[in-house]
C-alpha cells in the first residue's frame, strides 16, 4: 500500500484515528469509576511505554537485556530530584531530562553488548538493575535524606495548572505515551529501525553493509533507557504517587520482559497488547475467583495460578508463535478481512444463487 | 568476440600482498598475492578447502590475516574491518547466505542503502522533510534494483520464507544497493539449477557492463567461470597455483592436476 501521509498508509491513519477517538473521547465519557484510571489505565500506559523501550533493545535490535525497571528507577528518581532542585524546568522539561539521564545509564550498561551476547548479555545487563537501585538506596541525596524510605511524589503542575485528579493524570500519561509511541513507530519503520533489525538478524552482514555495530547497539540501549526512564517517572508520579526503590525491583523487569514477549517481539502495538494482558489477567482471575467460586479459592492460590498460567503461556508462545499476540491479532484480522473482500462476497452470492 | 566494453579494464583496484592466515595450527592461506583490475570480472577457483572464502573474508576484514596487506584503490588499509571496507566502496555476499531473515526483500535491499543515508535517529523520529526526501531516493533506487533483478513479485515477502535461489538474488541486490565500486560474490550460483545460473550470470555481466562494477566471484561451476570471467586465480591448499585468462588456466598443468588428481 502506498503511504499517503509521511510513511503511513491510509489503513494506519484510520487505526490511529480510532485509537485517538477511543482514548480521548470514548474512555473519558463512559468510564467514570476512579478505579479504572488509577489501577488499570494509568499503569497500563506507563508499562506499555516501558515495554516499547524493551522492544527497541530486545525485539528490534535483538539484544537480550533485562533491567528495564532499573532504568525506570533512574528516571523516577531523576524526576523527583529535578522537580525538587531545578523547579524552573517544569514538569515536561523534567520528564525529558529524566529520560536523558536514564539514557546515559543505558549507554553505560549497553556497552557490554559489544563483547557478549545472548544469555551472557542478559546477566551483564542485570547489573544495571542492581546497581541503580543500590545507588539510590546508598546515597541519601537521591532521596533528599528522607528517612522514612517512601517519599511522596510532588504534585504534577503543567504551565501553572495542577493535574491531580485521576482523569487529568490519565491525560498526562496518554499524551506523553502517544507522542513517544509515534516517534518510536517513525524510527522503527525508517532507516533507524532497519539498522536495528539488520543487527538483530545478521550482524556480520549488517557490518559489511556499513552499519556500525557499536553505534547501532549503543543507540538502541540509549533510546530504550530513555523510554524506560520516562515511563518510570510517569509510573512513580501518576500511578504510585510515591518513590521507593523497592517498587522498581527485578520483578518489574521480568514483568516488562513478559509483556514484551507475550505482546510480540519486534512490534510496537504488541507492547500495548502485552501490557494490557499482563495487567488485566490477574484482575480477571480475581473476579472469576470471587464471582464464580465465591471466594472458595484462596487469594494466594489464585496468584499462584496466575504465575503458572503466565509461565505456560510464555512456553506456548515461544514454541508456536514467537511473534506473540500482535501476530495472532494480525492473523485474526487477515482471516476475517479476506472473508469480507468484495470478490469473496460475489463468489458467495453466486454459490448461494446456484443452490436455490 | 568483437565486443566493445563501455568500461575498459583499467589499473589494479584491489591488491592482495603476501597474505597468510592460520587458524591455530591449520594454515588456511599461505603467502598469497594477486590483484583485481578495475571493471574486470575476476574469478577465484579451487578445490574444497583451498582457502577461497577465507581469502574473501580477509579482503573484507572479517578475518585478520597474520601476515600480508590489502591495498584498495591504491591505499594500503592498516586495520581492515567490514565497516571500513564498506565505506570505501567494497560490498559482498556470503557463501551461506547472510540475509536479514525476518525483514522483507525490500527492507533487506534498503539496508544496503545505509551508506547513502545521512539522517540521524532524531530526524527519523520526527520525520523531517529531508528524511522523507532521502527515504524516497533510497526506495526508488531499491525498487530499480528489484526490477532489474526481476523480483518485483516478492518484494514484500520476508526473506526467510524464500527458496534458496531467490535468496541468493536478494543478496546480490543488497550488495548492488550499496553502489559499491567492487562486489565480492561468494559462490553466487551454489545450489542453483541451470536456468537460475544462467540468470545469475546475466545479472553479473549486466551489472559489470552497465555500471562498470568490478566483480570478484568464487564459483565451482567451471563452465560458468570460464564463460564470464576476464581473469581467473586458482588456489589450492592456500597457495596460488595459477593466475591468468581462462584459456591460460585451462592449459595450466598444475591446475589440471589439482582438479583431476595426479599420481605421485
Amino acid at each position: 500500500m502506498k503511504p499517503v501521509f509521511m510513511t503511513y498508509t491510509k489503513k494506519d491513519l484510520i487505526n490511529l484515528a480510532i485509537c485517538m477517538v477511543l482514548s480521548v473521547i470514548i474512555i473519558p465519557t463512559f468510564i467514570k469509576t476512579e478505579y479504572w484510571y488509577t489501577s488499570i489505565l494509568i499503569p497500563w500506559l506507563c508499562l506499555a511505554l516501558a515495554t516499547i523501550g524493551q522492544q527497541i533493545v530486545m525485539g528490534y535490535t535483538g539484544q537480550l537485556a533485562l533491567g528495564a525497571a532499573g532504568f525506570m528507577a533512574a528516571g523516577a528518581f531523576a524526576m523527583f530530584n529535578l522537580i525538587l532542585r531545578v523547579p524552573e524546568l517544569g514538569f515536561i522539561g523534567s520528564l525529558a531530562v529524566s529520560g536523558l539521564i536514564a539514557a546515559a545509564f543505558g549507554i553505560l550498561f549497553g556497552l557490554p553488548s559489544l563483547k557478549v551476547r545472548g544469555i551472557y548479555l542478559m546477566v551483564a545487563t542485570l547489573a544495571s538493575q542492581f546497581f541503580i537501585i543500590w545507588m539510590i538506596d546508598k546515597f541519601g541525596w537521591f532521596k533528599n535524606y528522607d528517612s522514612s524510605g517512601i517519599i511522596t511524589a510532588q504534585d504534577i503542575v503543567i504551565l501553572g495548572k495542577p493535574f491531580t485528579t485521576p482523569l487529568a493524570m490519565y491525560f498526562v500519561c496518554l499524551a506523553v505515551t502517544a507522542v513517544l509511541t509515534l516517534l518510536a513507530m517513525n524510527m522503527a519503520r525508517g532507516s533507524t529501525g532497519r539498522n536495528w533489525m539488520a543487527v538483530r538478524d545478521m550482524d556480520i552482514a549488517a557490518e559489511s553493509m556499513g552499519v556500525s555495530l557499536l553505534k547501532t547497539k549503543v543507540q538502541a540501549f540509549a533510546i530504550s533507557a530513555f523510554y524506560c526512564g520516562v515511563a518510570g517517572a510517569l509510573f512513580a508520579f501518576c500511578y504510585l504517587k510515591s518513590l521507593e526503590p523497592v517498587a522498581f525491583d527485578i520483578k518489574l523487569s521480568f514483568k516488562i520482559l513478559f509483556m514484551c514477549i507475550l505482546g510480540g517481539l519486534g512490534t510496537i502495538n504488541g507492547a500495548f497488547i502485552g501490557a494490557a494482558f499482563i495487567l488485566l489477567f490477574p484482575v480477571l482471575l480475581n473476579s472469576v475467583g470471587n464471582n464464580v467460586f465465591h471466594g472458595a479459592i484462596d487469594a494466594t492460590i489464585i496468584s499462584s495460578i496466575e504465575q503458572v498460567i503466565f509461565g505456560l503461556l510464555m512456553i506456548i508462545f515461544m514454541i508456536y508463535e514467537p511473534l506473540g499476540m500482535a501476530k495472532l491479532w494480525e492473523n485474526l484480522k487477515q482471516k476475517f478481512g479476506s472473508k469480507l473482500t468484495s470478490s469473496n462476497i460475489k463468489n458467495l452470492k453466486s454459490s448461494l444463487s446456484k443452490k436455490f | 568476440m568483437a565486443y566493445e566494453r563501455k568500461f575498459k579494464i583499467g589499473e589494479p583496484i584491489l591488491e592482495v600482498n603476501n597474505i597468510s592466515l592460520a587458524f591455530g595450527g591449520v594454515k588456511a592461506i599461505t603467502d598469497t598475492s594477486f590483484n583485481v583490475l578495475e571493471h574486470e570480472v575476476r574469478a577465484i577457483i579451487g578445490p574444497n578447502g583451498a582457502g577461497k572464502s577465507s581469502m574473501l573474508n580477509c579482503i573484507n576484514g572479517i578475518y585478520k590475516p597474520q601476515q600480508g596487506t590489502v591495498s584498495f584503490k591504491g591505499k594500503e588499509i592498516p586495520n581492515i574491518t567490514p565497516n571500513i571496507m564498506a565505506q570505501m566502496g567494497l560490498s559482498r555476499t556470503f557463501q551461506n547466505l547472510a540475509l536479514f531473515k525476518r525483514m522483507s526483500v525490500l527492507d533487506n535491499i534498503l539496508v544496503g542503502r545505509k551508506l547513502h543515508t545521512k539522517t540521524n535517529f532524531i530526524e527519523v523520529a520526527l520525520q523531517l522533510p529531508k528524511v522523507k526526501k532521502e527515504e524516497k531516493a533510497n526506495r526508488d533506487r531499491s525498487e530499480e534494483i528489484i526490477s532489474f533483478l526481476e523480483i518485483e513479485d516478492i518484494k514484500d515477502t520476508p526473506v526467510g520464507k524464500l527458496p534458496y535461489g531467490l535468496q541468493k538474488k536478494v543478496e546480490l541486490g543488497r550488495a548492488l544497493a550499496t553502489d559499491s565500486s567492487i562486489i565480492l560474490l561468494d559462490e553466487p550460483m551454489a545450489g542453483m539449477n541451470v536456468e537460475e545460473k544462467r540468470d545469475m550470470c546475466r545479472f553479473i555481466l549486466k551489472v559489470n557492463d552497465e555500471l562498470g562494477t568490478t566483480m570478484v566471484l568464487i564459483e565451482h561451476d567451471m563452465g560458468v567461470v570460464m564463460d564470464i570471467s576476464d581473469r581467473v586465480v586458482v588456489l589450492d591448499y592456500g597457495k596460488v597455483i595459477g593466475d591468468g585468462t581462462p584459456d591460460e588456466i585451462m592449459a595450466n598443468q598444475k591446475v589440471i592436476d589439482a582438479y583431476l588428481g595426479v599420481e605421485h
